[in-house]
């Protein structure tokens, strides 16, 4: 597949309108006593949870316990979830609170103040011109850029980000979260989050293309 | 207010692409970076490749549950159902 796409997800603007809530429906039924709109609602959102729950306890075994406590708790407050944020990011702010309670691991937090530039300075003149661009690589239908062959590359690269850069990329990029509700999870303000995503996003671009020149 | 602005440099431009993708650049700088894309092929191409990586990344979504993932929430219903009664 070729990458020249734009991300294809929906997104909304940091503040624009809340549209309705994807899950509202199934919402509806789980509390109407439907299993079967239980199981629905938990393989949409499990394996983002099972991700994000990775980043803060030490194993794979844990972060699935950390699910499906969240899940239970979910069932016993669903009663007092009043919508006021969307069902996702309600899931997965409990979920974070799980986890940082479970803390077997100690969750670093880096400062944004530590983010470096997105491309190394040395590649740019005085005026601050390219004088090493970009090698092209986009318009390739090269095999080199099946998203099968990036998909490791990438995630390398990911399990090196510090977490919360790494936590705002999945969110964003992965799971295809809005900046507000990745705010609302990770309780960072809209600028954090624009910096973390600008770092992490940037970071991976060299990363593919660094692959891509070694190739 | 002068009405003419300098001209952002790529090396500014790199900075700025999030913010431009996230529609949080204000309209004056809006039309700065859209004006120095419009000259520069290299910034361009750098904008088209975090486009693509933002998609390649989006590729890393993965398997749906597992039946037997499947049964066991469909356990953790009915444990929450029998709480209920």
């Amino acid at each position: 597949m070729g990458l020249s796409r734009q991300a294809a997800r929906p997104r909304r603007s940091p503040g624009g309108p809340a549209t309705a809530d994807p899950d509202g429906e199934l919402v509806e039924r789980v509390r109407a006593g439907e299993e079967q709109a239980f199981v629905e609602l938990v393989s949409r959102h499990q394996v983002a949870l099972l991700r994000l729950a990775r980043t803060y306890v030490a194993s794979a075994a844990i972060a699935e316990e950390v699910t499906q406590d969240t899940w239970l708790a979910v069932l016993r407050g669903l009663d007092g979830f009043a919508g006021r944020s969307t069902f996702r990011t309600w899931l997965m702010q409990i979920l974070v609170n799980r986890a940082k309670s479970t803390g077997v691991r100690e969750h670093r937090t880096i400062a944004v103040a530590d983010a470096g530039p997105a491309v190394e300075a040395i590649r740019f003149d005085v005026s601050g011109a390219w004088m090493s661009p970009p090698q092209h690589w986009v318009e390739d239908s090269d095999e080199r850029l099946s998203a099968q062959v990036l998909a490791a590359p990438i995630r390398a690269a990911l399990d090196e980000f510090p977490e919360r850069q790494r936590e705002v990329v999945l969110l964003r990029d992965v799971d295809g979260l809005s900046a507000r509700e990745v705010c609302e999870v990770l309780d960072i303000s809209e600028a954090n989050q624009r910096v973390l995503l600008h770092r992490g996003r940037s970071r991976l671009r060299q990363r593919i293309e660094t692959e891509l020149a070694g190739a | 207010m002068l009405g003419l602005r300098r001209e952002f440099s790529c090396q500014e431009m790199v900075e700025l692409i999030t913010d431009y993708l996230e529609g949080s650049l204000s309209r004056s700088q809006r039309r700065r970076f859209e004006a120095h894309l419009a000259g520069c092929e290299n910034c361009t191409e750098y904008l088209a490749q975090m486009r693509a990586t933002i998609a390649a990344t989006g590729e890393l979504r993965t398997e749906d549950l597992s039946p037997e993932m499947r049964e066991e929430f469909a356990s953790i219903f009915r444990r929450w159902r029998a709480e209920q009664d």
